[in-house]
């Protein structure tokens, strides 16, 4: 199909995303069953998260503290008075035939979360954030005669932060850095695991296309059951493309709720405008409403680590690093501490920088993520760097020094005394290599007495075969070169 | 019956713990004795849904094991407790007098019956009750009617019918009833015992079968004021499982006997002094007494109260109260707006009975239609309405204001005078069957006990005799938040002055 613009120039995407993060507290929201994840199904329940008649919920407070540090993070207003409410359905995981939420006074109202896109600095804004309790599980095994749903009420219970955005961004690309922002800062407070494959990060999107030009939105398609970032990518790119066309053949976009079907790669109906459900929200009567005093928010204001976007800016200005380093270095706190650990003791952030890009997050990565299971230490690495600048050894040793350090967790200066690998600046040393080397190799000496200046490099390169990658490459080059400018100009030893 | 048991099953709840502590009376002897009474009596009144006569054996012989090795068996000892089937009991069946729930054991037990239990309290069994709470006849139970042990074809009144009905015929020295719009005092009034609803978070609801919770409280039933004093203490304070629990100290009743330092109580401390109550001001609603329905007699015990504290040295003083309608109207919008959503977990996938159906929705049409009775689901469809997109701030929401400009009246009332007198009951027991197919004339029995549970305050229904047709006819007193104490002065004084007749034995010739 050929239209004379293209879509992506005729129509613009609108997309919002509700972001659901499971809150990393010893217990559930409103008990005092343990809130991990996994345990043989419905073994961590207990009268309240399982409904039983006569049960009430009571509020763990912790929950509420991770909330706050979320919402003084992303600058918000945090309410000071905060009411939950009832969400009423009907569905075999969701116990008691509702979902204590919150409807109008959630507990953090508005904020902005800064993120980058593409290098450019960019901000989200935040319509707000509220406590909710999981659901449980349902599993539905194999279809046919026996056919029967399980449910797993482990999860039931399990505290909540829907975090719902403006519909501030335009592009799947958009939409993937905001998430990984979203991500990254949850993690880096401490109030979640962050890990869209274990379910504790769960994203709906929202995305409508209009023209170009138009102010007004269109009707929205929600799009759920989407299980990864990429996933989130790829649901709206098909989603734009959608409904990109259906305007394009002149139809009208509809309210609805659409599943993500990644084997097949589209979305499916799941809900019609008619079939929505009304949850008949009101405050919930068994809890009182929650008064969050400055105390509170003080306290967890003050117990906020520095923050993503922070430790980005500050590691560009006290650092001097380009900023797509910064991010990288920035990526969680354990990675940003190993990093200025490396930095202080290397006294050279930028040379800090490149060994940990190019070489520890290899090991990182081997080591399932976990920056304490690095077999580097920092202080090592650091030292190591600092050996580098001051010449005592070369950056090519520095490479095998560095291979040792992870194998053996030794410190450098006993590799390097025990190897024998400080490098050879120069003097009667190198000056011996320097003739072992032209004399092992009187073809390429030939050659550029004869005019040939690549002979040069590969003379050079023998010196550093013959001393092990020893010598400093710049004292070799000079060796050499003045050893054959002497031979050139004739001044035979 | 022989004299001996009628001797044992009549002694004064209040009176139990001591005649137990002296070694005057055995827990097991009371116990077989109700127990007996409760096998020849209830097949005909229908009081009680299960009874626990094995376990009630082992707690009084617990409770006399106590007193022979020397140890303070706690100050309910002995006394046989029955409790509304809409209190959780750890073991024992527990169906909210629905069949949705019929055979559910709950596994874990009541904060209030954990309470009772270690308060010496032998529980003899779990009484009958308007399904769900909903009702003021017991007749809208799932499995029978109680019927009125001062005459047979009446009902006893809703929704804790089978406790008021218990402590009447003696099957029990107390009882535990909840109360939402009327549930405790209306069958107290019905069945001439003394009924109590506390303030709103003065006792737990961790255990009670939801119906509304912004509206339920447990109160409780007896023949006499010391026992529901005792009771009422005994269940009383703070629960941190129940957040709508208030955390403050529950201060002492006349004729408590709380005993001093033991500490086994909150409010421990001096016997309250206001036995005579001469320094209370009544406020009396004359033209209450007019309202449509009210029975001229009910009128005429109320007149007889007020003249009762009058001589007794209470300055009594003419009030304007709310006009009832509004207060009906506001309860039934915001009581079956919550129930509908706390009735919601009854979907037959974790527990209670699940009938089959097609697919999901089939199952949950099958298992609520078959398990709910009519009112129940008139309740639900009518809150489900209440709370819809489009008709929340119609209805909920505005309920919800007049419940708070309600408050504000009490509020105001109570500056000028400490409690307030009224009937409890417009009328005294209706025939059974009589309003079963009128839901509005059922719902207007509730017009004088719903504005005590719009505002939180607590009342009692304090039984004054018999009407013409020797049926029971009672009073209500309302006092504000956290003034039981004047509930039980006030009482006290139209206990002493009123001669309530001899309890009844439904159905027996006496010996």
């Amino acid at each position: 199909m050929s239209t004379a613009t293209p879509l992506h120039e005729k129509y613009e995407a609108v997309i919002g995303l509700e972001v659901h993060v499971q809150l990393r507290t010893r217990s559930k929201i409103f008990c005092a069953c343990p809130a991990e994840y996994g345990g043989r199904p419905n073994t961590r329940v207990c009268p309240v998260c399982l409904g039983h008649p006569g049960a009430l919920p009571v509020l763990n407070r912790e929950v509420v503290t991770h909330a706050l540090r979320f919402g003084t993070a992303v600058n918000s207003d945090v309410a000071g008075l905060s009411v939950f409410a009832r969400k009423n359905y009907f569905y075999p995981d969701l116990p008691k035939g509702y979902q204590i939420s919150q409807y109008s006074r959630p507990v953090v109202d508005g904020g902005r979360v800064p993120f980058l896109h593409q290098g450019e600095p960019r901000e989200l804004r935040l319509v707000r954030a509220h406590l909710e309790e999981d659901a449980g599980k349902s599993f539905h095994p194999e279809a046919g005669r026996e056919a029967a749903t399980l449910v797993d009420l482990n999860r039931s219970g399990v505290p909540l932060l829907e975090i719902v955005t403006e519909p501030d961004l335009r592009t799947p690309g958009e939409a993937h850095a905001v998430l990984e922002r979203l991500r990254q800062l949850v993690v880096y407070l401490e109030i979640c695991d962050g890990n869209m494959e274990e379910g504790n990060l769960r994203c709906d999107a929202n995305v409508s296309v209009r023209p170009r030009g138009q102010e007004a939105l269109n009707p929205k398609t929600e799009i759920k059951n989407l299980n990864s970032f990429r996933n989130v990518s790829r649901a709206l790119e098909w989603e734009i493309k959608r409904q990109g066309r259906l305007l394009e053949e002149g139809g009208d976009l509809e309210q609805a709720t659409r599943l993500w079907d990644a084997s097949e790669g589209r979305t499916r109906v799941m809900r019609s405008k008619e079939d929505a459900h009304d949850y008949r929200y009101f405050p919930d009567p068994d809890l009182l409403p929650l008064v969050i005093d400055r105390d509170w928010i003080d306290s967890a204001l003050g117990s906020l680590p520095e923050l993503p976007w922070e430790k980005e800016r500050r590691f560009v200005e006290e650092f001097s690093l380009p900023l797509e380093d910064a991010v990288i270095l920035t990526d969680s706190r354990e990675g940003a501490d190993y990093f200025e650990t490396v930095a202080g003791a290397a006294g050279d952030p930028r040379m800090a920088a490149n060994w940990v890009m190019n070489e520890v997050l290899h090991l990182v990565k081997e080591s399932e993520g976990k920056w304490s299971d690095v077999p580097v230490n920092p202080g090592n690495l650091g030292r190591m760097i600092r050996m580098i600048q001051s010449g005592t050894i070369s950056g090519k040793i520095g490479k095998s020094v560095f291979a040792e350090m992870a194998g053996s967790g030794k410190a450098p200066e006993a590799i390097v005394k025990e190897q024998g690998l400080e490098q050879i600046q120069g003097g009667d040393e190198l000056q011996r290599v320097v003739d072992e080397a032209l004399a092992s190799n009187p073809g390429p000496l030939e050659d550029y007495l004869n005019g040939k200046e690549s002979a040069l490099q590969f003379l050079i390169g023998q010196v550093m075969r013959i001393t092990g990658g020893r010598a400093n490459p710049q004292a070799a080059r000079s060796a050499v070169k003045k050893v054959l400018e002497d031979r050139r100009g004739g001044k035979t030893p | 019956m022989n004299s001996r048991e009628r001797a044992l099953v009549s002694i004064p709840a209040g009176e139990i713990p001591g005649r137990i502590r002296s070694g005057e009376l055995r827990a097991r002897d009371l116990a077989e004795a109700v127990a007996a009474r409760i096998e020849r009596l209830d097949p005909e009144l229908g009081a009680f849904l299960a009874t626990t006569p094995q376990q009630a054996r082992q707690e009084a012989d617990r409770v006399d094991e106590g007193v022979e090795n020397g140890k303070s068996p706690g100050p309910l000892a002995g006394i046989p407790v029955a409790i509304k089937d809409n209190i959780v009991t750890a073991g024992v069946p527990t169906t909210a007098g629905s069949r949705i729930l019929e055979g559910h054991v709950p596994v874990y037990e009541a904060t209030v019956v954990e309470r009772l239990r270690r308060a010496g309290a032998v529980l003899v069994g779990k009484t009958n009750l308007d399904e769900f709470g909903m009702g003021s006849s017991t007749e809208n139970s799932g499995f029978r009617s109680t019927r009125n042990p001062w005459n047979p074809d009446r009902v006893s009144g809703g929704s804790s019918g089978g406790s008021a009905a218990a402590v009447a015929a003696r099957m029990a020295g107390l009882a535990l009833g909840s109360d939402t719009g009327g549930s405790v005092r209306q069958p107290a009034a019905l069945c001439g015992v003394y009924g109590l609803k506390p303030t709103y978070g003065r006792v737990s609801r961790y255990g009670l079968i939801a119906f509304a919770s912004s509206l339920d409280q447990i109160g409780g039933f007896s023949r006499d004021l010391p026992g529901l004093a005792l009771l009422y203490q005994a269940i009383s304070g703070h629960d941190e499982r129940d957040s709508t629990s208030a955390d403050r100290a529950v201060e002492p009743v006349p004729g408590d006997g709380l005993s001093r330092g033991d500490g086994l109580w909150p409010g421990d401390g001096a016997l309250s002094e206001s036995g005579s109550g001469a320094s209370l001001r009544v406020g009396f609603a004359e033209s209450f007494l007019a309202h449509e329905g009210v029975q001229p007699e009910v009128a005429e015990i109320t007149r007889k109260a007020g003249r009762i504290l009058s001589s007794a040295g209470l300055e009594v003083q003419d009030i304007e109260l709310p006009d009832p309608e509004i207060g009906i109207a506001s309860y039934y919008l915001l009581a079956t707006a919550e129930a509908s959503s706390n009735l919601a977990r009854y979907d037959g996938v974790r527990y209670g009975n699940r009938a089959s159906g097609e697919g999901l929705e089939g199952m949950y049409r099958a298992t609520r239609s078959r398990g709910f009775g009519a009112e129940v689901k008139r309740r639900i469809m009518l809150g489900t309405y209440v709370l819809s997109s489009g008709y929340y701030d119609a209805y909920y929401l505005r309920a919800q204001k007049v419940r708070a400009d309600l408050r504000h009246r009490f509020q105001r009332l109570f500056e000028s005078v400490d409690v307030i007198l009224l009937p409890t009951s417009p009328t005294s027991a209706f025939p059974l069957g009589e309003r079963v197919d009128d839901p509005m004339q059922m719902y207007l029995a509730d017009v004088f006990t719903v504005f005590a549970n719009l505002t939180g305050i607590p009342g009692i229904s304090i039984p004054m005799g018999l009407d013409d047709g020797g049926l029971p006819v009672a009073v209500q007193v309302l006092a504000p938040a956290w003034r039981e104490d004047n509930l039980f002065a006030v009482a006290g004084v139209i206990a002493d002055a009123v001669q309530l007749p001899a309890w009844p034995d439904p159905g027996e010739e006496v010996r």
